[in-house]
């Protein structure tokens, strides 16, 4: 099963490379850490880029940051990275913490704060940043869908990213994905954590979907973690086999995010 | 007399009919039944000296206010710049005269015999060294001493600072104390002193007039830019840069528009900081009042720092971080100094104490933390609530994690929790009655993971411990 679907995969990432040799883009790719993933996307995403994520609802907006992170993380492990946030997510979330930073494995020395009034702040700071090239990555976060944020904004970035050659992360929450012109544009939830014999929180965990790549990759959902030792995501085993072995934790964990993943096979 | 209203001021027909300030404002009501009171507006008063003031920054930097209705300028070395002291003298009446106010001036050798002469006498200048001659005229009131003492030098038929200055000093010294011959010495001229200007004087100033005045945008940067030509050079000769830079721009009418610009770093780069006012050149519009357009712009570097000229690094890093430094003052620029910062590790358990938000433009990139250690599970929140919020909880033991707890109108159902991780207050800081914290990380079914701590050992410190959720976990 495991391994058809790898060729699948393979197969896939095969068909989007030569679908992007058309593609003007040659810019270097990060990747992220999936494997199979990683094949899909031909390698990673673009590192000159702009890439979109979106909160699946307002209540996982904690999650799409830290998804939004660990993008930035595999994008620029050690150039600096500029965090540009509305202050009404500020509110919401409470604000960044330097030791949570840390612990998903970013040095927060390397970071840049700007608190943005609104969302026109953040994309003219976002548009500063995108267009300096000692800038690694700028991430960017969002709340809501301000009428400033429309495709010619999101041109602009994406224009921006490609001559600096900076990764610039839109964060979205509570807004509805629509037109831009990312190169990719990702939904992330929150994933409830394996069974474990002591029923602790695990590492982060996400359920990413791949909502649209420009390469054409169709979409499709992701469940993943977060490595921080290794700085890389990993994928999340859909039914861990460890599960079965242990009934008296099936009862309190929850499967549902497990569903969506077969659906996508 | 307490209580009641008097006169502080008064105008001049008003004067013409006997008012005059100290006056009972009920007794001048007697008097003249059609007078028109205001309330006295310090405040008000006060900030209008310092915008007069303001303007009169223009003459030289070294301006001090003489509340509540004078102010001094120290012209020396400035003079000459506007034609002698004689046309600098009418040139500011002028200015003042333009603006509706009635004024007076006296040139003089030291600041407080032209503060007396201005307003006692109506002279317009004192030659070199004949203050005291100048001032022999004049009531003591004129020394600005106190009332109680002026009293007493008219009863003791000292009415005139001439009279005084017949007089052996140590006598006045051991009846009036020893201000009183400070103050004689220095309204005669025989002790000069500084005047304390209003405003830090900066180590580097250039300016820069117009014959006629300038309204639009780009003639003031395109100015600000020769100026900011001439002082890089000048702080190119000391083996200086600044960090700090204040451009004044005067409008014909004494308004004055300040725009600062701060930079991360030590610089002389005249197109980089004309960006940087740039973005900032909309603060001397004013929609209201737009004016007739400035005569002056004058550049201070406030703060200098040495800058070395650099070597260019092998790898080319120093470029980067410069690119960095410059982007921050960019986004400083654009969105304030506050707006801009960096995390700083401050070495405190206490999570919220733990680390400090600094403004980047001061801090600088070299902020250390401390390198994590890989554990597992993450044992810190990415985001913090600053204060923590309170939610409701039903737990199975009390001194046990949450079965599930409500926050912002949802209940969450609790799937996995870990903890208590204790940790205990500053008791050198909080009080020995401050409350002790267990945490715990809780996932709910949905995967979402907060941080929560319970208020409070139960028990010992409190039988109704109180829960606040105090960070979320990616």
């Amino acid at each position: 099963m495991t391994a058809r679907r790898d060729a699948l995969a393979a197969l896939k990432g095969t068909l989007a490379r030569l679908e992007r040799g058309a593609m003007p883009s040659a810019s270097p790719h990060f990747s992220l850490g999936p494997t199979g993933l990683d094949a899909l996307l031909g390698g990673g995403l673009a590192r000159a880029a702009l890439h979109e994520v979106f909160a699946a609802s307002p209540a996982h907006g904690p999650s799409a940051t830290g998804f939004a992170l660990g993008l930035a993380l595999r994008a620029a492990p050690s150039a600096p990275v500029v965090w540009i946030r509305q202050r009404m997510l500020d509110q919401e979330f409470g604000r960044p913490y330097g030791h949570g930073i840390a612990a998903l494995g970013l040095d927060p020395g390397r970071l840049v704060l700007v608190r943005a009034r609104d969302a026109e702040a953040v994309l003219k700071a976002t548009h500063d940043a995108a267009r300096c090239g000692a800038v690694g990555v700028v991430i960017a976060e969002i709340w809501g869908a301000p009428r400033v944020l429309d495709l010619t904004a999101s041109r602009r970035l994406s224009l921006a990213a490609a001559e600096s050659g900076v990764t610039v992360i839109v964060t979205r929450t509570d807004a509805e994905p629509a037109a831009s012109a990312a190169l990719s544009r990702w939904q992330v939830r929150a994933m409830a954590s394996p069974a474990t014999e002591a029923g602790l929180p695990g590492l982060p965990a996400f359920l990413v979907t791949l909502l649209r790549h420009r390469a054409g990759i169709p979409p499709r959902d992701w469940p993943m973690e977060w490595d921080r030792e290794h700085r890389r995501f990993r994928e999340r085993a859909a039914l861990p086999r460890r599960l079965d072995a242990l009934p008296g934790d099936r009862a309190a964990a929850p499967q549902a995010p497990a569903l969506p993943f077969r659906r996508a096979g | 007399m307490a209580g009641a209203l008097l006169i502080a001021a008064v105008d001049a027909r008003a004067r013409s009919l006997g008012l005059c300030p100290g006056q009972k404002l009920a007794d001048a009501r007697a008097c003249l039944p059609t007078l028109v009171a205001m309330e006295h507006d310090r405040d008000a008063d006060r900030h209008f000296l310092e915008r007069l003031a303001d303007a009169a920054d223009r003459y030289t930097p070294l301006v001090a206010l003489e509340p509540p209705e004078g102010f001094t300028l120290d012209i020396t070395g400035c003079a000459h710049l506007f034609g002698g002291e004689a046309a600098l003298h009418k040139d500011l009446l002028r200015r003042l005269a333009g603006a509706g106010l009635t004024a007076r001036a006296t040139v003089a050798g030291t600041p407080e015999a032209a503060s007396a002469l201005a307003r006692y006498a109506t002279r317009d200048s004192v030659p070199p060294g004949a203050e005291a001659e100048a001032v022999a005229s004049l009531p003591v009131m004129a020394l600005g001493i106190d009332p109680a003492a002026v009293l007493a030098l008219t009863r003791a038929g000292l009415k005139t600072i001439g009279d005084l200055g017949c007089r052996p000093g140590d006598i006045l010294v051991a009846r009036f104390g020893a201000l009183l011959a400070t103050r004689l010495r220095r309204v005669t001229g025989r002790e000069d002193t500084r005047l304390t200007p209003r405003r830090a004087v900066a180590t580097c100033m250039v300016e820069r007039r117009f014959a006629e005045p300038v309204g639009r945008r780009e003639d003031l940067l395109g100015a600000l830019g020769m100026i900011l030509g001439t002082a890089g050079t000048t702080m190119e000769e000391r083996g200086e840069g600044g960090r700090l830079f204040e451009a004044s721009f005067f409008r014909t009418d004494g308004v004055v528009r300040r725009i600062a610009v701060e930079t991360g770093e030590a610089t002389r780069d005249g197109a980089a900081l004309i960006r940087l006012f740039a973005e900032k050149m909309h603060l001397i519009d004013d929609p209201s009042d737009p004016g007739f357009g400035f005569d002056l712009i004058r550049l201070a570097v406030l703060r200098t720092e040495a800058l070395a000229p650099r070597q260019a690094r092998l790898d080319g890093r120093g470029e980067a971080d410069r690119e960095t430094v410059a982007l921050i003052d960019r986004l400083v620029a654009r969105f304030g100094r506050d707006s801009v910062v960096r995390l700083v590790d401050r070495h405190s358990h206490i999570p919220e104490r733990a680390e400090a938000m600094r403004p980047a433009i001061a801090v600088g990139a070299t902020a250390a933390w401390p390198v994590m250690r890989a554990a597992r599970p993450l044992t810190r929140p990415l985001q913090l609530f600053d204060p923590p919020q309170p939610i409701e909880t039903l737990a199975e033991v009390p001194d046990g994690p949450p079965a599930t707890f409500h926050w912002r109108r949802t209940t969450h159902q609790i799937a996995r929790a870990e903890g208590p991780e204790r940790i205990a207050t500053e008791w050198w800081r909080d009080g020995e009655s401050a409350l002790t914290r267990d945490y715990y990380c809780l996932e709910d079914r949905e995967g979402r993971r907060f941080w929560v701590f319970r208020q409070g050992l139960y028990g010992t410190e409190t039988t109704a411990p109180r829960w606040f959720v105090h960070g979320l976990f990616a």
